[in-house]
């Protein structure tokens, strides 16, 4: 049965969030059931390991080598393995390439799943109450808040994460990028064209 | 019906609001310190990812709009460590004895950290369910969206797609289903698959008329149109 008393346990932990957070910390450690010192290398972990650069070197591949494209877009969770990029989040993957008449875009309307070993942890609008409740309704409306704006001639396909299964958008190659390498055409790919909610950058 | 947290489609929001890619991955300190104690207190093993999505939806209406998105896990996973038994709510008064407790030796070390979130937590496995559906095979979502198994449980059929015609557009293999996990009801594996929605099967005014919805839904969530 759910349990929806009322006296949840959380409200015998200090009102404040950082303080919240930091009573229930001290009571673990000192029960022996953390270590603060893996929460550490679990915050360095995702703040400087794990993050966007890790997609972008994937679709930056696929870019460049039509065989890896193929064998990405077929079976997106091995071909990333093959990288390094597999874990928590991340175990079941699926790339949606984005094609003249269709525009790809991910969210997760039941709560913030998000494909952890590509992309990192989730920003905070990915996170919000305003995109997941409007991402799925009129997701051109939420495109132009990122100065997107698509042709008439372009579908919108929006993927509601709603399993463990997780999605990442292959953006397009933008035009004149012919001669670049895998690093420079890398450095193109922004978080947000991953999510389908931007388009990569254009060489300056 | 669902519960708060299921607000696919709700109007009133208001604008999102974009961030640059090179914001903090953590905008507080203490973000960073929810997410790892999270983290860190799951791989003691006493609950599932399901079992703490459902303790984040299971927060009051109130408390769950109210708290910021970092407040809901810390919340959560605190109400998750007193119903499974691994605090009391003397530890939380800060009155309960400092003995070592019996799950210490299950500690995510520090040195484990990197190989723990590497593997991993895979959510296919075998079944004796056999698939239904095919890809290209038109579908309809079950209506009201519910928890069939307990009352007022988790699910993830969005209330927006309930009673939907839609249709398979990929089979993802069988996977545990969330309706008996969140519950320690056992993982009762079925098919998922992707199912493709018209925009104009789920809104009153689509944006475009070939615009579309993918959601990924378990066997039991669909049947034939």
């Amino acid at each position: 049965m759910p349990h929806d008393d009322h006296d949840h346990p959380h409200t015998l932990l200090p009102p404040d969030p950082a303080l919240r957070v930091k009573a229930l910390e001290t009571i673990l450690t000192r029960k022996g059931l953390i270590d603060p010192a893996a929460l550490d290398e679990i915050i360095d972990t995702y703040q400087n390991k794990i993050g966007p650069q890790n997609g972008a070197r994937v679709v930056a591949k696929a870019w460049t080598d039509p065989d890896f494209k193929a064998a990405l877009l077929k079976d997106a969770t091995s071909v990333v393995a093959d990288l390094g990029y597999y874990g928590r989040q991340g175990e079941h993957m699926v790339v949606v390439a984005n094609t003249p008449e269709q525009h790809n875009m991910v969210v997760c309307t039941l709560c913030s799943c998000y494909p952890w070993p590509l992309l990192g942890i989730p920003p905070g609008w990915y996170k919000s109450d305003a995109y997941r409740a409007r991402a799925v309704r009129e997701p051109r409306k939420v495109l132009a808040e990122f100065g997107v704006t698509l042709p008439e001639t372009s579908s919108v396909c929006v993927w509601d994460s709603t399993a463990e299964v997780r999605y990442l958008v292959l953006p397009m190659r933008p035009e004149d990028t012919d001669g670049l390498t895998e690093d420079e055409l890398a450095a193109l790919v922004t978080r947000d064209s991953m999510i389908g909610t931007g388009l990569p950058k254009v060489p300056s | 019906m669902t519960r708060v947290h299921d607000m696919g489609g709700r109007f009133g929001d208001g604008p999102v609001h974009p961030e640059p890619d090179d914001a903090p991955v953590f905008a507080e300190d203490w973000h960073a310190r929810a997410l790892a104690v999270t983290l860190a207190a799951g791989s003691l093993g006493q609950w599932n990812i399901d079992i703490s999505r459902h303790a984040r939806e299971r927060l009051s209406p109130k408390d769950y709009t109210r708290f910021s998105y970092y407040e809901k896990w810390i919340s959560a996973l605190t109400d998750l460590l007193v119903e499974s038994g691994v605090l009391t709510e003397e530890d939380l008064r800060g009155e309960a004895d400092k003995e070592e407790h019996p799950l210490a030796g299950r500690k995510m070390k520090a040195e484990a950290v990197a190989g723990v979130l590497a593997s991993g937590g895979p959510a296919d496995r075998p079944s004796s369910v056999p698939a239904e559906y095919a890809v290209g095979q038109e579908v309809v979502t079950t209506r009201p969206t519910a928890n069939r198994l307990v009352d007022g449980g988790h699910t993830r059929l969005p209330h927006y797609a309930a009673g939907a015609k839609g249709r398979i557009l990929m089979v993802h293999g069988t996977h545990v289903l969330p309706d008996s996990s969140a519950h320690r009801l056992g993982d009762a594996p079925e098919p998922l698959y992707a199912v493709v929605f018209p925009a104009s099967e789920l809104w009153t005014n689509p944006e475009h008329p070939n615009d579309e919805v993918v959601l990924d839904l378990w066997q039991s969530y669909l049947g034939p149109v």
